[in-house]
């Protein structure tokens, strides 16, 4: 064997590892840099008042609870109706019309989707719901975020099922067990992180919309739990306030984005913890 | 992972039919459009509900969005910053009305300049958003300002990225003293800049004048005030040098023929007086003759008919916006007598 | 039963009865899946239909030169969508360039560097980044990263390009803080996790006997990557960087806050500029007038056109791979 060339293709070999410690490093810079602000803008504004009080006027006491509680039903209501959805339709794509023209089809339209600004498909829930029902509702903000859930749960759940090798199915079928039977204990369970990885991204997602919710589910100053009535979320309020000139309302734009972002994380790690739990027995 | 799911699903379907069956205290008036009052209304409708138990949810969409909102009718009441021309009004079977006056401020970062130490009339101040004007020291600046130290720094401009009613009233306010803007450039809610750089909001200007030696911007009146930036004086109409304070932009509400305007169509910019300040604007409300729900319309003008009280004008006071003058408030609620149903009106 | 227990057929009949509603309860299961499959067309149909229609008036009034005009002026009416168009694309390419390498990068850290110890923290770490909600990038952007690149990186950068031909033109001042290249860079951090996360995935899914045997062969680290791991999970990669990709060419609040919502192309990457999702935000709210807001519903319509094409060319791209690779299934 070649020395030198040995020699060269380790040094290569040392130079790109070390870029890609400097990508991560890059990575977690990034975060680090964004949370300290979160942390250092946002933690005088948190205490027990921002989520027992409304959404003040400028210059009243008063915290964030009824965005919260609406953030809360929304999401959930979003995420209960688009992850079955995008789940389902997602297996549909790798395990029935793997290669039919049809889920070429239904692939290259949901890539479409994932691109669409959540400002397009706030005006098209807008004409569905909103025009026929004569007022904005939580509903509505609801199904908006639905339709930005699915394509991003269609994309990683198909992702993920590409990658469960053939045997496994294989194996399961040659026991004599029916094929919707082999998806939903074999495939989906060994899929099982990175599906929950695609619905966490989608939850990330939604969280932050402002632009769908607008035209949806407008806001609401008030306390409200009524599905069919405008509903206050969070991430509104953090830009109606983040962009005012009061300082109290800054400080409870911070505070709120601090919130939605630290839920949001400590959604992930849990969910990482579990998942690393249940592997492991 | 199947069975946690279900569970969790079943939890929050609980969750959530517990949610729709209990609407009571939902907020049943509802208006949206203008961003600029968006705080007042908020701090009225706080007040307003701690008095007599209704919520009014106001939320600012935009006054785009405020007037196809009432159009659409999905709203008890739309919001504009720039009122709808008359005809628009009536072809729509709207009436309008305005219930708070503020306006526009601009604002400088020059090292060593305090706040209304510089003077600025219209036409400069066009000529630098034309960009013919682009340096501090320019001849036209000196003249208005001979015993101020002007450096030669290059005037960097700000202005809003996103069509806002702020940017709507000021560049009216340059239409009408420019022939040149008006020409060339005009007025709506954006407009294509010929130089300088878009901010996202106020924030978004100030955070840029803020930043950036020998920047100029423009933002609303309520935002100078709240942080202390460095305002610029105008010279108005009548040709006096003033600073922007709630007394000036008073004076221009007071000083402008609301009761001749038809749907007080009257945008206050470049009012004559010799304290009005000349980017002065009015924001309006949007309302059908014919309500769909009376009962609503009538709850939204019970509402404002308190908001022009002597209370709700305290209110607003404390935010920095400055309330109608009196005589206008009474043609307006002559105004819901003789157009709007009388169910709706109180 | 027992007629059927009696008879000559060679399957009995309690497994018969359980084929048969096997296969009722698989086709039932395909069934729901495939409905699945079609409310994910229904929606995008259904907001096809939303633009179109909304767009109508526009394209009827600017025709063809809707796409060939760079003028957005609101006081006259007269809309052209080639500003925010471009600008959409730049901000997007210039986002995966910085993000496509610096997430393989980190995938391949996690996978192959990272100690054991480490790998799940900083896995998750990554991963937080695209836990962090899309305002929160715009509004950091905007008060902090913005004012913070204004005043200590960007003068620097236009000092140094200054003599240098090509760059002194696209990284020309004056330094405002926002712009095309700070939206840009913030894309780019926003949408580095969906790509490492799935690349991630993807290489942790490569069956380790196939590494084992390259490393047998005396391959170094980085050839077993690059070599061996890579091509395996190539289809899942390219996947992770279309979910990228579709992100950044649609991501609307974190670039709105940042861009400066100019519409003129400008050779440098330091001036403002707009995108198709930003222009939509900036100015939907407040746009009076049918044809300025069909006008903006065009755009966006403009903007499902580019995804169409982008992922055309990609899926085309995926299947010259294919085929390179000898039509290697998955």
């Amino acid at each position: 064997m070649n020395r030198g060339l040995y020699a060269r293709r380790r040094l290569t070999s040392r130079v790109f590892l070390t870029l890609s410690v400097l990508a991560a490093g890059f990575g977690i810079g990034s975060l680090a840099l964004i949370l300290g602000t979160l942390l250092t803008r946002g933690l005088n504004g948190v205490s027990l008042k921002m989520f027992v009080q409304m959404t003040p006027p400028p210059g009243s006491d008063g915290g964030l609870a009824n965005a919260i509680v609406g953030s809360l039903i929304m999401s959930a209501l979003a995420v209960v109706v688009g992850t079955p959805i995008g789940i389902l339709a997602g297996t549909y794509l790798a395990e029935y019309g793997r290669h039919t023209r049809i889920s070429f089809v239904v692939r290259f339209v949901n890539d479409i989707l994932l691109s669409a600004p959540s400002i397009l498909v706030g005006l098209f829930v807008y004409e569905l719901f909103v025009i026929h029902m004569g007022h904005f509702s939580a509903i509505a903000g609801a199904a908006a975020l639905a339709v930005l859930v699915i394509p991003v749960v269609v994309r990683t759940t198909e992702n993920m099922l590409l990658l469960v090798p053939n045997t496994l199915r294989e194996a399961a079928a040659a026991l004599g067990t029916p094929r919707s039977f082999v998806i939903r204990t074999v495939t989906w369970r060994a899929a099982r992180a990175g599906i929950l990885t695609g619905i966490l991204l989608a939850i990330a997602r939604i969280s932050g919309e402002t632009a769908p919710l607008l035209f949806t589910a407008l806001n609401n100053q008030f306390w409200s739990t009524d599905l069919n009535a405008p509903m206050a979320s969070l991430p509104a309020v953090i830009f109606q306030f983040a962009m005012s000139p009061y300082e109290d309302w800054h400080r409870l734009a911070w505070a709120g984005a601090l919130l939605i972002t630290f839920t949001v994380l400590s959604l992930s790690i849990l969910a990482r913890i579990f998942e690393s739990k249940r592997l492991s027995q | 992972m199947n069975s946690n799911l279900h569970r969790l699903a079943g939890i929050l379907a609980g969750a959530l039919l517990a949610c729709a069956s209990n609407g009571a205290f939902a907020a049943d008036i509802s208006g949206a459009g203008a961003t600029f009052p968006y705080p007042v209304y908020a701090k009225w409708a706080e007040a307003y509900r701690a008095k007599t138990g209704v919520g009014l949810n106001y939320q600012s969409i935009g006054s785009g969005g405020g007037i196809a909102q009432i159009k659409a009718k999905t709203v008890t009441f739309g919001a504009s910053d720039a009122p709808l021309k008359p005809a628009d009004v009536e072809s729509s079977g709207l009436v309008q009305f305005p219930t708070v006056v503020g306006g526009d401020v601009p604002v400088v970062n020059l090292p060593g300049i305090r706040a209304g130490e510089i003077v600025l009339d219209g036409p400069t101040l066009a000529n630098i958003y034309l960009g013919h004007i682009t340096k501090w020291n320019d001849a036209a600046i000196k003249k208005l300002n001979p015993n101020v130290n002007l450096p030669g720094q290059a005037i960097a401009v700000v202005h809003r990225s996103d069509g806002s009613g702020t940017t709507f009233i000021f560049v009216n306010y340059l239409s009408k003293v420019s022939p040149d803007w008006a020409k060339n450039v005009g007025a709506a809610t954006s407009v294509e800049w010929p130089v300088g750089i878009g901010a996202k909001g106020n924030e978004g200007v100030a955070g840029n004048v803020a930043q950036t030696g020998g920047a100029i911007g423009y933002v609303e009146y309520a935002y100078a005030t709240q942080n202390h930036l460095t305002y610029l004086r105008m010279i108005n109409k009548d040709g006096v040098a003033i600073a922007p304070s709630a007394a000036n932009f008073k004076a221009a509400a007071a000083k402008a023929d609301w009761l001749s305007a038809p749907d007080f169509y009257l945008i206050l910019t470049q009012q004559s007086g010799h304290d009005s300040w000349p980017i002065t604007g009015a924001t309006f409300i949007l309302l059908y003759k014919h309500p769909p729900d009376a009962a609503a319309a009538k709850e939204a003008l019970k509402f404002f008919t308190w908001a022009h009280s002597p209370e709700g004008d305290r209110l607003a006071e404390g935010l920095d916006y400055v309330p109608l003058p009196p005589n206008v408030v009474q043609a307006i609620s002559k105004m819901w007598h003789e157009k709007i149903d009388a169910n709706a009106v109180p | 039963m027992v007629d059927i227990a009696v008879s000559d057929m060679s399957i009995p009949s309690d497994r018969l009865a359980a084929a048969r509603s096997f296969s009722r309860s698989d086709a039932r299961f395909r069934a729901l899946t495939a409905t699945a499959a079609f409310i994910v067309v229904a929606a995008f149909v259904g907001i096809i239909i939303a633009l179109v229609s909304g767009s109508w008036l526009a394209l009827k009034t600017f025709g063809f030169g809707f796409l060939t005009t760079e003028v957005w002026n609101p006081v006259t009416e007269k809309f052209g969508a080639v500003a925010p168009i471009a600008g959409t694309l730049i901000t997007s390419s210039l986002a995966m360039l910085v993000a496509v390498p610096v997430g393989i990068g980190i995938a391949i850290f996690l996978t192959e560097l990272c100690p054991r110890s480490l790998k799940r923290p900083v896995g998750i770490a990554i991963e937080l980044l695209a836990g962090i909600p899309s305002i929160i990038y715009g509004i950091w952007g905007l008060f902090v990263f913005a004012p913070f690149f204004q005043a200590t990186i960007q003068p620097r950068l236009i000092d140094w390009f200054a003599n240098i031909p090509l760059l002194r033109d696209l990284f020309a001042g004056p330094s405002y803080g926002i712009g095309m290249f700070t939206a840009s860079l913030i894309l780019s951090i926003m949408i580095l996790p969906f790509i490492s996360a799935v690349t991630r995935d993807v290489f942790d899914a490569v069956p380790a006997v196939i590494k084992e045997a390259a490393y047998g062969l005396g391959c170094t680290k980085w050839e077993v990557m690059w070599q061996i791991i890579l091509p395996y999970a190539r289809i899942g990669v390219v996947g992770g960087s279309m979910l990228a990709l579709g992100r950044a060419l649609g991501e609307t609040m974190a670039v709105t806050f940042v861009i400066g919502n100019a519409h003129r192309i400008n050779e440098s990457l330091f001036a403002p500029a707009t995108t198709i999702s930003a222009a939509i935000a900036n100015e939907f709210t407040e746009a009076v007038g049918d044809l300025y807001l069909s006008s903006l519903i065009a755009i966006g319509l403009m903007l499902l056109c580019i995804s169409f094409i982008v992922l055309g060319l990609a899926q085309y791209m995926i299947a010259i791979l294919e085929r390179r690779a000898g039509g290697r299934s998955q």
